[in-house]
């Protein structure tokens, strides 16, 4: 498992698609957070970083699909799979690892964000008077978030050896359980339904996690996302034995 | 369970690959139906059938890729579904098409793969592959800017990382040329010394320049199992004699010969004939004279295993 980790960090790190994803990650939410006028710091003058934690979760979507596309495709293309599978480790084994591989990528992506965090508790006045509470309720929310997505990402990947077409299905289901779901509590046709369904969107815990307060219920919503998608890939892997 | 389990501890010492009532049906078709055979400790066994026989398929449920529909196969005593993980780290896979990471560097990639297969002394196992296989020189390279015939030995280096008991090579000389083809049948037979080894191929000089035995199958079924010489010795009694003329005959023209058990067409003036005994030779300078053909060249092509295999699997 340890071995395929290593392997996925360093083919991500070692290829140029992987810059390129995360430069035009770090260059698109630093634009919106300091320079693009409307929503920039500068404008909100708000000591914190909603404009980034706004944004995220859609810029995101791509980043973590972009991460995840080739992870299980590349290996059916390439016919690796079955190198790979005929080693002592098992298909959880190798799936874990990928899994793995990729949530520490997107942190590793995550992390000069950092520097606008310590930007801004700079500015503050007096310096460093912002809401701790929240800043790091945010990041923890997009860190589960961005697990998520791996999670929806692994499972495209798995279900299909071309790399496009895992980014798309990985794209379309994430906006699903983004956006789409959480859109749904919106409809007054719908009411309570509507409500019970906005529930289940990531949205709606992303917020509440964001907040700064840590609701047990919102840690096990994640868990459970993360591990049903894991089960699902692990039956798709496995269906070359059907 | 206890019992079959000592059963098999007596074969352990002897018996490498034990196969029973193996089958694997794709939707309404058995790929592979029913075989079974057994392969001593040692031995390098050439799996012999034309395209789409079975073999791979076979391979596969070997190697614990995919688990048989029925049936049950052990390799050096363990079962390869129940201990599936076991026997994988005793087998040596190279699969049909020798999949491998393009953008990866031989060394790296073999240092994974020693991973994968939990050695603890990594670099002595890379050496160790690199060497018996011969990719040293190149090392360093990207595995995608290697020729076809290293890139064949990468994948043998990666089957035989583990210094497995057992070796899988699925058409392990496909798409090299002849040179190559020499170098690995060399490198395989010297693996063979010390190690059970099923190599697959639908090219009959191959077996016969590595193998001991050759199992042939053809639509799922085995239809020969013996070693080599036995193999030729079916064929024995079968001759061909190839034929050509000075003028252009019809094949009516040489129905009816003594001895002659058909004959084949090559063109106008060029014919082969199939038979029993060499006494067809005869046969045919007889009915040219009379007709005052003129024979322009008369050779017996002695029956190899080729044709044995054109008989076993038509």
């Amino acid at each position: 498992m340890y071995a395929i980790f290593l392997k996925e960090i360093r083919s991500f790190l070692g290829s140029l698609i992987g810059y390129i994803v995360m430069g035009v990650f770090l260059v698109l939410s630093g634009l919106f957070t300091w320079f693009i006028e409307g929503n920039n710091v500068f404008d909100l003058g708000i000591a914190g970083l909603p404009t980034l934690f706004g944004l995220a979760p859609y810029m995101l979507i791509f980043l973590v699909s972009a991460v995840t596309m080739r992870s299980l495709s590349e290996e059916k293309r390439l016919g690796t799979l079955e190198t790979l599978t005929t080693r002592p480790v098992s298909d959880l084994g190798i799936i874990l690892g990928k899994y793995g591989a990729a949530v520490a990528l997107i942190a590793i992506a995550l992390l000069p964000t950092l520097f606008y965090a310590y930007s801004i508790a700079q500015l503050a006045t007096p310096i460093g008077n912002i809401d701790y509470g929240a800043l790091w309720g945010s990041y923890f929310g997009l860190i589960l978030l961005a697990a998520s997505y791996a999670a929806i990402g692994l499972f495209a990947s798995s279900t299909t050896d071309n790399q496009i077409v895992s980014l798309i299905i990985s794209m379309v289901l994430s906006l699903f359980f983004f956006e789409v779901l959480s859109l749904l509590g919106d409809l007054d046709w719908l009411d309570k339904v509507g409500k019970s369904l906005e529930w289940f969107s990531l949205n709606f815990h992303y917020e509440s996690i964001s907040r700064g307060v840590l609701d047990t219920r919102d840690l096990l919503y994640f868990g459970g996302f993360i591990t049903l998608f894991i089960a699902f890939t692990k039956t798709q892997f496995e269906s070359r034995k059907w | 369970m206890r019992q079959p389990l000592n059963l098999l501890l007596l074969f352990l010492q002897t018996v490498s690959i034990r196969v029973e009532n193996l089958a694997k049906r794709y939707s309404s078709q058995w790929a592979v139906d029913r075989i079974s055979f057994d392969i001593p400790k040692g031995e390098i066994v050439g799996f012999l059938g034309p395209n789409g026989a079975g073999k791979s398929t076979t391979m596969k449920m070997l190697t614990g890729y995919i688990p048989p529909t029925e049936g049950k196969a052990y390799m050096a005593g363990l079962d390869v579904e129940a201990q599936s993980k076991e026997v994988r780290s005793i087998t040596g896979y190279l699969p049909e098409h020798n999949p491998l990471y393009l953008d990866m560097y031989i060394q790296e990639y073999l240092g994974f793969v020693a991973h994968l297969n939990g050695l603890t002394q990594v670099p002595k196992a890379i050496a160790q592959a690199m060497e018996l296989t011969q990719i040293g020189s190149e090392r360093h390279k990207k595995i995608g800017q290697l020729s076809k015939g290293y890139r064949q030995r990468v994948g043998l280096a990666q089957a035989l990382i583990h210094s497995p008991e057992i070796l899988i090579l699925d058409e392990p000389t496909s798409g090299l040329d002849p040179n190559q083809v020499q170098e690995m049948r060399q490198v395989i037979k010297t693996l063979g010394q010390e190690k059970t080894v099923l190599l697959s191929t639908h090219i009959m000089q191959e077996v016969q320049a590595m193998c001991d035995r050759v199992i042939i199958i053809n639509k799922g079924k085995i239809v020969a199992d013996g070693g080599i010489a036995s193999l030729q010795s079916q064929g024995q009694n079968r001759f061909t004699v190839w034929v050509e003329f000075s003028q252009a005959l019809s094949i009516d023209d040489l129905q009816g010969l003594p001895h002659c058990e058909r004959v084949e067409s090559l063109g106008a003036t060029q014919f082969r004939f199939h038979g029993h005994s060499l006494d067809l030779r005869s046969a045919i300078a007889e009915r040219a004279k009379t007709h005052n053909w003129t024979v322009l060249e008369m050779r017996s092509e002695s029956s190899s295993l080729e044709d044995v295999f054109r008989q076993l699997t038509a």
